[in-house]
């Protein structure tokens, strides 16, 4: 067994260790593409979609599992929980096409509208599950006392229960947002990628991880100096949420 | 009575009784503000639904003119030829299972070691960071470990790894061949890696659910901490079964990491060094580069097998856990 574990620690470190092999002059450029250049678009390109993601997704997902928390005990309460957590596996390029089929076909190309959807699809599942665990948490005696003052049913959901479990809501929709940060596939074909700095939704799109994508199978050695770089800086991105996220729910008891 | 005007403007035509009715129905209060907000909330419930709907039926019949053309044919099918509009999947099918299959052999030792370990062995100290790291390696998005499948681990197959192979095993088609490091080999390494923490998480989640009473009452008859173990892991052999599946499902559509070091030839052999194809590869390669119409269908196609394959796997892989967790079911980053 402690075998297994020196196998797990040495490949995360192995990981981990090739990740700061780097070039640091490379993180902080924020130039295009060119013959140096670096990943600023790309960076900013993932910064938008993720938060059109979460604008769209978040709502929605949150909503979803209100639905579940509330009205959920029930036989259909069962069957879209199991739909949901279904949908948590899906590979995200099958997402991918389906946005493809449904937002690239019709508008004739490319765009970062595109890629935010397919992110938001893949959020929903996600918050929706982790909204409804946080709001089964909050104990029926405050649901109680509020309906025993006499609010409406809604009011109690949206003024009692939803600021109660915030917290651990918070978390979960961190917790998408790091896992959506690392998602390459659905972005392949529906935001493509760019080389310029853009901040049109309605036109393709660069991202951090397409960007790492690219560079790494070229046969460019430049290139792939730099999807290591990239790489650095997603990771750090991704870490600090996972460990923010860990720490923040390490404290409520 | 205004509030029934409000609420049901779209139902106009209903006698009056029957409004109420439906006011009524959709909150227990009766209040204009509940079913308001119970419409809302459905609505959301519902995209999800509208979601799934809408992704089988587009694929459905955006791939429509791809089935018409190749009928069953397209499973069995050995070649995949853009320029003379030939198509056929089984490379794929082949490479997705052979990949999946290797990968989960490889990680499944090692996930239930770690989490028994972590379970049953461990004191809190030590249990606490190694599970931490674990969850961390969950957290690398697939793209990083493709960079380094291509950069560190392939090097080291084509280097140490696969020499050692070819010469105890050599004998064995499994390992014959040209090695590039670039292979079935290399993907179904990374993939175990990939599937490790989440089978870990679930076997964990799986082994805590077992009742303590069980292990109480095997301790009380004299067995060893290692025999209770083996008690504990007959309890919770259905949910550990359950996780081997969830592991498998994400194996299966595992797309960028794979793509990366796979070799992307659409080929089938035997030599676990060659080259090869899964399904989820094909699209992230060559979707963006599909003009013709019959390329794109047959490219939908292949993603709807994938979509249904990996719904009923992962179906059935909730259905497993639940039957030892009973309902609780486990945290929703583990799917």
């Amino acid at each position: 067994m402690a075998v297994a574990l020196l196998l797990i620690i040495l490949s995360y470190i192995a990981v981990r260790g090739i990740t700061s092999i780097n070039y640091e002059f490379l993180t902080d450029t924020p130039k295009p593409v060119g013959e140096g250049g670096g990943i600023g678009n790309a960076i900013v390109g993932s910064l938008i979609m993720i938060l059109l993601a979460s604008a769209v997704g978040m709502p929605i997902g949150i909503a979803a599992g209100v639905y579940l928390a509330e009205f959920g005990d029930n036989w259909f309460g069962k069957f879209i929980r199991f739909i949901t957590d279904t949908l948590t596996g899906i590979p995200s390029i099958i997402v991918g096409i389906f946005v493809f089929t449904l937002i690239v076909l019709p508008m004739g190309r490319a765009s970062a509208w595109a890629g935010g959807m397919a992110l938001a699809l893949i959020m929903i599942p996600i918050v929706a599950r982790t909204t409804e665990e946080m709001i089964r948490l909050v104990p029926n005696s405050l649901r109680e006392g509020a309906l025993a003052l006499g609010a409406p049913q809604w009011r109690v959901t949206t003024g009692v229960v939803l600021p109660a479990a915030a917290p651990g809501i918070a978390t979960g929709a961190m917790l998408a947002v790091a896992r959506v940060c690392g998602e390459t596939a659905p972005l392949l074909f529906t935001a493509l990628g760019s080389r310029f700095y853009n901040i049109e939704l309605d036109q393709p799109m660069a991202s951090l991880t397409v960007q790492i994508y690219n560079y790494a199978i070229g046969p460019y050695d430049v290139e792939h100096k730099m999807a290591w770089a990239a790489t650095l800086v997603l990771m750090t991105l991704i870490l600090l949420t996972n460990i923010a996220v860990r720490y923040l729910t390490r404290k409520k008891y | 009575m205004s509030q029934v005007q409000t609420t049901t403007q779209a139902t106009e035509g209903i006698t009056a009784t029957q409004r109420w009715n439906i006011r009524r129905a959709l909150s227990q209060t009766g209040t204009t503000g509940d079913a308001v907000f119970r419409i809302v909330l459905f609505a959301s419930v519902f995209i999800i639904l509208a979601i799934v709907v809408g992704m089988v039926g587009m694929m459905l019949s955006n791939a429509m003119p791809a089935i018409k053309h190749f009928g069953f044919g397209f499973l069995t099918g050995k070649n995949w030829d853009p320029v003379r509009n030939e198509f056929g999947a089984l490379p794929f099918i082949y490479g997705t299972i052979v990949s999946s299959v290797l990968a989960v052999l490889i990680a499944v030792p090692i996930s239930l070691g770690i989490a028994i370990f972590l379970v049953e062995q461990a004191p809190r100290k030590i249990a606490q960071p190694i599970a931490f790291l674990v969850e961390l390696l969950a957290a690398i998005p697939s793209v990083v470990y493709g960079l380094w499948g291509i950069f560190v681990l392939a090097p080291f197959i084509r280097e140490h790894l696969g020499p050692i192979l070819q010469k105890y095993l050599g004998w064995l088609p499994l390992f014959q061949g040209k090695l590039t490091g670039i292979g079935m080999l290399t993907g179904g390494i990374i993939l175990a890696i990939m599937i490790t923490p989440i089978i870990t998480a679930i076997v964990r989640d799986v082994l805590t659910a077992v009742p303590v009473t069980q292990r109480e009452a095997a301790l009380a008859l004299g067995a060893t901490k290692w025999e209770t173990t083996k008690v504990v892991l007959d309890n919770a052999a259905s949910g550990i079964a359950g996780a081997i599946v969830l592991g498998l499902g994400r194996a299966i559509g595992e797309t960028m990491a794979v793509t990366m070091v796979i070799g992307n030839m659409p080929q089938i052999s035997a030599s676990l060094f060659e080259p090869a194809y899964t399904i989820a590869s094909v699209l992230a390669s060559n979707f963006a580069e599909a003009t013709d119409e019959l390329y794109l269908s047959s490219l939908i196609l292949i993603g709807l097998i994938l979509f249904v394959v990996t719904f009923i796997v992962n179906g059935l892989a909730k259905l497993l856990v639940m039957t030892v967790t009973r309902g609780k079911s486990g945290t929703a980053k583990a799917a």
